[in-house]
C-alpha cells in the first residue's frame, strides 16, 4: 500500500544521491513541486531520465543535481533551447554532465518494457539515423521469425519514478487523466515511486477504463497542490505558457538563474 | 486582383495545400502544426491530426505552444498513452503522412535536429530527435516545411538525426517496412521534391515573385531546378483570412496564463 508522506519526507526517503530517477509527464502533469524538493534537498549525482527534459530538468541540472541525463527531446517546447542543459553540456556549468539521447519511440518502448519486466524493448526504429553511432545503448537485432532487422534498447528501470496526478483516494489509489504520457509505465518500471497529487478525495470518480494506478503499486503519495505548475493539471489549472516563455530569459544567464532559484526554490518549501 | 501576403503566409498555405482531405497526419510542432490546422480549417475538414503526446484526431481551436497543450487533449477524439501512440498508431502503419520541421536539411532531405558541429564538442546543441526518427520511417510519406536559408539548407547535415534518403541517397533501398520518405519540402521560396532516381532535392515550383537566384542564394549546394518549373499558386482570400484568425487566436491564448 502507498504510504501518505509529506513531499519532503517522500523525497528524503526515496531519492538517494547517485540514484536513477525518472520524473515523467509528457508536457502535462510535470512534477515540478517534487523537482523543486529534490533541488532543495541538494540531491547530487542523479541520473535523470525523461523523454522531454523540459524546464524541470533545466532547473535541476542548473542546480547541480544531475550527473547524467537520458532523454529524447531536450528543448523548451515552442520557445527554444534549454539553456541550463546546454550550458552544462557545452561548458560544464555547474558541473559536467553526460548525456545519452534516444528518440521518443525508443524511450516510450523502453518505459513500457520496464513496466513489463523485460530487459529490452524491440521496435522498428532508428533506421538511417546516426543516433546509434553516439549512443552505445542502441543495438539492432534480427527477428528470429522474419529476419527483419529491428532496433533494441535496454528497458528503463529507475530506482525511483516520480509523477504528478489529479487525485488519490484515501487508500492511495491514483487517477491520472488527460495526456497520460508514460507515467503509468514509469511507476510500474521503477523500484520505488512517488506520486504527488492535487488532492485526496473519497471517490476517484474513475470510469471503467480510466488510467488508475493501484495504491499497492505505489511507494508514496504526497499532496502537492498546483504541483505541476508551470505545466498543467487537466481539469484543475492550465499551462503557464507565459512562464515557459519567461524562462528563456531567466535561464539564459547563470546569475539570473541562480537568483531565480534562490527566490523561488531554496527559500520556499512546505512547512514540516 | 492579387492579394497582399507575406512569404511566411505563402509557405503555410502551400504546406497546408499539400495535405489532402482524409489523410492521417502525424504532426510536428511549429510550422507543420500551423499548416496542418490550416488545412483542416479550409480544404481538408476530415484530415486526421495526430500529435505525439497521444492526442488522436484532434481539432485544436488555437495552435499549441507545446506538443502536449491541454487544448490538444480537450479537442481530441481520444487520448492514448505515448507508448501506444508510437507502437500501435505510428509503427502499426496507421499514419499516411508525417509532417516535420527541422533545423538543418541536406540535399538528400536528411534532417538534423541534434547539433551543429561535432558531437563531442557541439557548437550549438539542438533539442534532439523527439518523434522524428520513427515518424520519418514509419509514416507512409513525409512532408517537411521550414524557412529557406543557407544555414538550414546544407549540402550535408552535421548529423543525421532523421533519415531522408541517407548520405548517398540510397538509405531506403531494400529496407523492408519503410515509408516512402520525404515527398516534398515546402519553404518560403519554393517547393522541392526528390529526384525519382537520385533522390536529390529538386525545385519543382517557385513561389510568386521568387527568382531562381533567390533560391540559389539561400541553398548550400548547387540546387537543381525541374525542367518544367511551375509557379506555386497564390493563397486565396479564404485561406489568408483563416490563417490570420488562427494566428491571432493563438497569440491571444499564449499571451495569457
Amino acid at each position: 500500500m502507498a504510504e501518505f508522506l509529506s513531499l519532503h519526507d517522500a523525497v528524503a526517503r526515496y531519492v538517494q544521491d547517485g540514484a536513477t530517477v525518472a520524473m515523467e509527464g509528457f508536457t502535462h502533469l510535470i512534477p515540478f513541486a517534487a523537482g523543486h524538493e529534490v533541488i532543495r534537498q541538494k540531491k547530487r549525482d542523479l541520473t535523470l531520465i525523461r523523454m522531454t527534459p523540459d524546464i524541470i530538468y533545466d532547473q535541476m541540472i542548473g542546480a547541480g543535481c544531475a550527473k547524467k541525463v537520458i532523454f529524447s527531446w531536450g528543448g523548451n517546447p515552442g520557445v527554444g533551447s534549454l539553456h541550463r542543459l546546454r550550458d552544462a553540456v557545452e561548458k560544464g556549468w555547474p558541473r559536467k554532465i553526460e548525456i545519452l539521447e534516444h528518440s521518443h519511440a525508443a524511450m516510450a518502448c523502453a518505459f513500457e518494457a520496464g513496466a513489463a519486466g523485460l530487459p529490452l524493448a524491440v521496435f522498428r526504429g532508428y533506421i538511417g539515423s546516426e543516433l546509434p553511432s553516439v549512443n552505445d545503448q542502441i543495438k539492432f537485432i534480427e527477428c528470429p521469425f522474419t529476419g527483419e532487422r529491428l532496433a533494441a534498447v535496454p528497458s528503463v528501470r529507475p530506482d525511483v519514478s516520480i509523477i504528478h496526478a489529479q487525485r488519490a483516494d484515501r487508500q492511495g489509489n491514483v487517477l491520472v487523466e488527460g495526456i497520460v504520457g508514460v507515467q503509468k509505465e514509469a511507476v510500474l518500471a521503477a523500484k520505488h515511486s512517488i506520486v504527488t497529487v492535487e488532492e485526496i478525495v473519497d471517490d476517484l470518480g474513475a470510469t471503467p477504463n480510466a488510467c488508475v494506478i493501484p495504491s499497492w503499486a505505489i511507494s508514496a503519495v504526497a499532496v502537492a497542490e498546483k504541483g505541476a505548475l508551470p505545466s498543467y493539471t487537466h481539469g484543475y489549472y492550465g499551462r503557464s505558457n507565459r512562464f515557459y516563455k519567461e524562462w528563456d530569459a531567466i535561464a539564459r544567464d547563470r546569475d539570473t538563474f541562480t537568483q531565480w532559484l534562490d527566490e523561488n526554490v531554496y527559500s520556499k518549501g512546505e512547512k514540516r | 486582383m492579387s492579394l497582399e501576403y507575406t512569404s511566411s503566409e505563402m509557405m503555410s498555405v502551400t504546406a497546408a495545400r499539400a495535405l489532402e482531405n482524409g489523410m492521417t497526419c502525424f504532426v510536428g510542432i511549429g510550422l507543420p502544426s500551423e499548416a496542418a490546422n490550416l488545412a483542416r480549417l479550409t480544404h481538408a475538414p476530415d484530415v486526421v491530426l495526430i500529435y505525439e503526446s497521444g492526442t488522436l484526431q484532434t481539432k485544436p481551436d488555437t495552435l499549441p505552444l507545446s506538443i502536449g497543450d491541454g487544448e490538444l487533449c480537450e479537442s481530441a477524439l481520444t487520448t492514448v498513452a505515448v507508448p501506444e501512440m508510437f507502437r500501435y498508431w505510428l509503427q502499426g502503419g496507421k499514419v499516411s503522412v508525417g509532417f516535420l520541421g527541422t533545423a538543418q536539411i541536406d540535399r538528400f532531405a536528411n534532417l538534423n535536429t541534434t547539433l551543429i558541429g561535432d558531437y563531442k564538442a557541439p557548437k550549438v546543441r539542438l533539442p534532439g530527435g523527439g518523434g522524428a526518427p520513427e515518424i520519418a520511417t514509419n509514416a507512409g510519406e513525409v512532408f517537411i516545411t521550414l524557412k529557406h536559408s543557407k544555414r538550414a539548407f546544407v549540402k550535408d547535415v552535421d548529423f543525421v538525426t532523421t533519415l531522408g534518403f541517407g548520405r548517398d541517397g540510397k538509405g531506403r533501398d531494400n529496407v523492408p517496412n519503410i515509408g516512402k520518405g520525404p515527398t516534398r519540402v515546402i519553404t518560403d521560396l519554393c517547393v522541392m521534391k526528390p529526384d525519382p532516381e537520385t533522390k536529390e532535392l529538386v525545385v519543382v515550383s517557385l513561389h510568386p515573385g521568387v527568382t531562381r537566384e533567390d533560391v540559389i542564394d539561400a541553398t548550400g549546394w548547387e540546387i537543381r531546378f525541374a525542367e518544367q518549373l511551375e509557379s506555386t499558386p497564390e493563397p486565396n482570400e479564404n485561406e489568408l483570412t483563416i490563417l490570420r484568425e488562427l494566428k491571432a487566436r493563438t497569440e491571444r491564448a499564449h499571451a495569457g496564463e
